[in-house]
């Protein structure tokens, strides 16, 4: 059995749910081998070759790669896939953008977000926004798999020294181009690799009222979510939506604020360690789910929790 | 530019889905369905582009079983032209869905296909990007902006860090993602209107295509229920029990 992990980075620097990829990887066995395709991404494939107990580093270096579109890094990874019997992605963004695209290309079957391996070829995944949990099994001969983060710890990311090995590109397929990024830029962490979330729903009432909850992620070193209803109702980004339909996390605490505790949000934190909820109606559904319940005005509580801390 | 559509039912998103007791999968007996919402959006935006004059016209395609054929009713009440119905009673698993895709592709030759990013019933998040593969056409994923320009469309797509926008290659595949658009209401006449439009079935045999699921589900069950913990009086009794009793701060 051989691993192929696929890296999500910046060029310089790995994304957090790599380490758990390869932790999901160590799971199923055999070596494990990681691909970085980009382009001047030898610092990330540095990176990548201290992950403890990664064989070897493929790196693709190329200008088709200086931003990861699926046609041309599915084409890469289809080059090599058929010397592994797995082949692993984070189930970010990139992953679920990018994988699909391999299993079809190699006429295999996907295993999306997997929170458990049974077997190397056995593997549990949340399914009707993590209401059920199926356990699947995969004949195929190149098992295609993503990776849901908060299902695995993360891999001691030094100790290992993988050798880095020059991998041969494939060329630019011309489909698709980018035209533009819009990041949100913030010094605070990641959401999904973040300690400590604090999270607000409709019950801000604005985008500004925010800032009360910044002001508190900030004293906590934490990430600022949102529920879709925060989001749909313009307070925030999209990026900042915690969900079925956002991000799925798993802090060791998860605040949540002004939050009803709909069914859609609960799919994306219940699995947090730690839940507080903070919200004014005590018959919220959020307080079911909750380990530490406050009925309070937001307002009042938050900057009181925030001087307290 | 023709557009295609393709439409997944799916148990209603309101509806909480109970496992079934014998652990093969949820159950679905007289539970409520409806068009995956993901789907709706893209019927949505193929309508809108019809309404801008970018698109000529709208086929909706569903495959699954004969019920399939009141999701596509409704389809057409929003405002696709015609639709089809691949007939099936096997489980569709999203592999065997993009090979079904692909050959009415061949067929119908549109310049585009929308649809959901991922359906909400196994959450795959998969169909789009492979029926894309199959074809060697490009992929716009998780799209909340689509806009024609000349032989390509540019698309902006909610990524985890934001937004980006690519100019994609047309023909192409996008998914729709929930900003895209709202979806309008499907009114009683335009229903009426929909009974009277083009609809046709087909089998995946008569398209030549193997539906056998690839993936064997060997159990479903309940996640591990989470308790209800305690309700605090307090700022300062929260803060002392995260503290000393959870210690997370």
């Amino acid at each position: 059995m051989r691993t192929l992990v696929v890296a999500e980075h910046d060029h310089a620097a790995l994304k957090p749910a790599v380490l758990n990829t390869i932790t999901a990887a160590q799971r199923i066995g055999g070596e494990i081998d990681i691909l970085v395709a980009g382009h001047n991404c030898a610092e990330a494939a540095k990176s990548a070759a201290q992950i403890a107990g990664v064989k070897k580093v493929l790196l693709a270096d190329g200008v088709q790669y200086a931003h990861p579109l699926a046609e041309n890094i599915a084409a890469l990874i289809v080059s090599i896939a058929k010397a592994y019997s797995h082949v692993l992605a984070p189930a970010t963004s990139f992953g679920k953008n990018v994988m699909p695209r391999v299993a079809a290309l190699l006429d295999v079957a996907q295993v999306s977000d997997i929170v458990k391996v049974e077997t190397p070829d056995t593997f549990v995944r949340p399914i009707y926004a993590g209401n059920a949990l199926a356990t699947v099994q995969s004949g195929d001969a190149v098992k295609v798999i993503t990776v849901r983060s908060t299902g695995f710890d993360a891999a001691a990311a030094t100790g290992g020294s993988a050798a880095v090995e020059q991998l041969a590109t494939v060329a630019d397929t011309g489909l698709a181009r980018m035209v533009g990024q819009e990041l949100t830029k913030s010094a605070r962490p990641e959401l999904t690799a973040a300690r400590v979330i604090v999270s607000g729903g409709r019950g801000m009432g604005s985008g500004e009222n925010f800032r009360i909850l910044e002001a508190l992620a900030d004293k906590l070193g934490a990430a600022v979510g949102a529920s879709r209803a925060a989001v749909d109702s313009g307070f925030v980004p999209n990026d900042y939506q915690v969900g079925q339909t956002g991000k799925i996390v798993a802090p060791e605490l998860y605040i949540a604020v002004g939050i009803s505790g709909a069914i859609q949000h609960l799919a994306g934190m219940k699995d947090s360690k730690v839940i507080v909820a903070i919200n004014k109606d005590a018959e919220a559904p959020i307080f079911q789910v909750a380990d530490y319940g406050l009925v309070a005005d937001l307002f009042q509580a938050v900057p009181e929790l925030t001087s307290q801390l | 530019m023709k557009v295609l559509v393709p439409v997944k039912r799916v148990v209603d998103f309101n509806v909480k889905v109970r496992v079934r007791a014998d652990g093969t999968g949820v159950e679905t007996a007289n539970v409520k369905m409806s068009m995956n919402p993901f789907d709706e959006i893209a019927v949505e935006e193929a309508v809108r582009l019809k309404e801008a004059g970018a698109a000529t016209e709208i086929i909706v395609i569903s495959v699954g079983s004969a019920q399939c054929q009141e999701t596509l009713r409704t389809a057409l009440a929003i405002g696709a032209d015609r639709a089809i119905l691949v007939e099936t009673a096997a489980e569709t698993q999203p592999l065997a869905v993009a090979k079904i895709l692909k050959a009415i592709v061949a067929r119908e030759q549109p310049g585009l296909v929308i649809m959901g990013k991922q359906a909400i019933d196994d959450d795959s998040n998969q169909t789009g990007q492979m029926l894309a593969a199959l074809l060697n056409w490009s992929q716009a994923t998780f799209a909340s902006k689509v806009k024609v320009s000349g032989n390509a469309l540019e698309v902006t797509r909610e990524v985890d860090g934001g937004l980006e926008t690519l100019s994609v290659n047309l023909p192409a595949v996008v998914t729709a993602d929930l900003r895209l658009n709202e979806p309008r209401y499907v009114t009683l006449p335009n229903i009426m209107k929909a009974k009277k439009k083009p609809f046709e079935a087909l089998t995946p045999d008569a398209l030549g295509v193997d539906v056998a699921p690839r993936l064997k589900t060997l159990k479903v069950q309940e996640p591990p229920k989470r308790n209800a913990g305690q309700m605090v009086k307090s700022v300062p009794e929260l803060v002392q029990k995260l503290k000393n009793e959870a210690k997370v701060i």
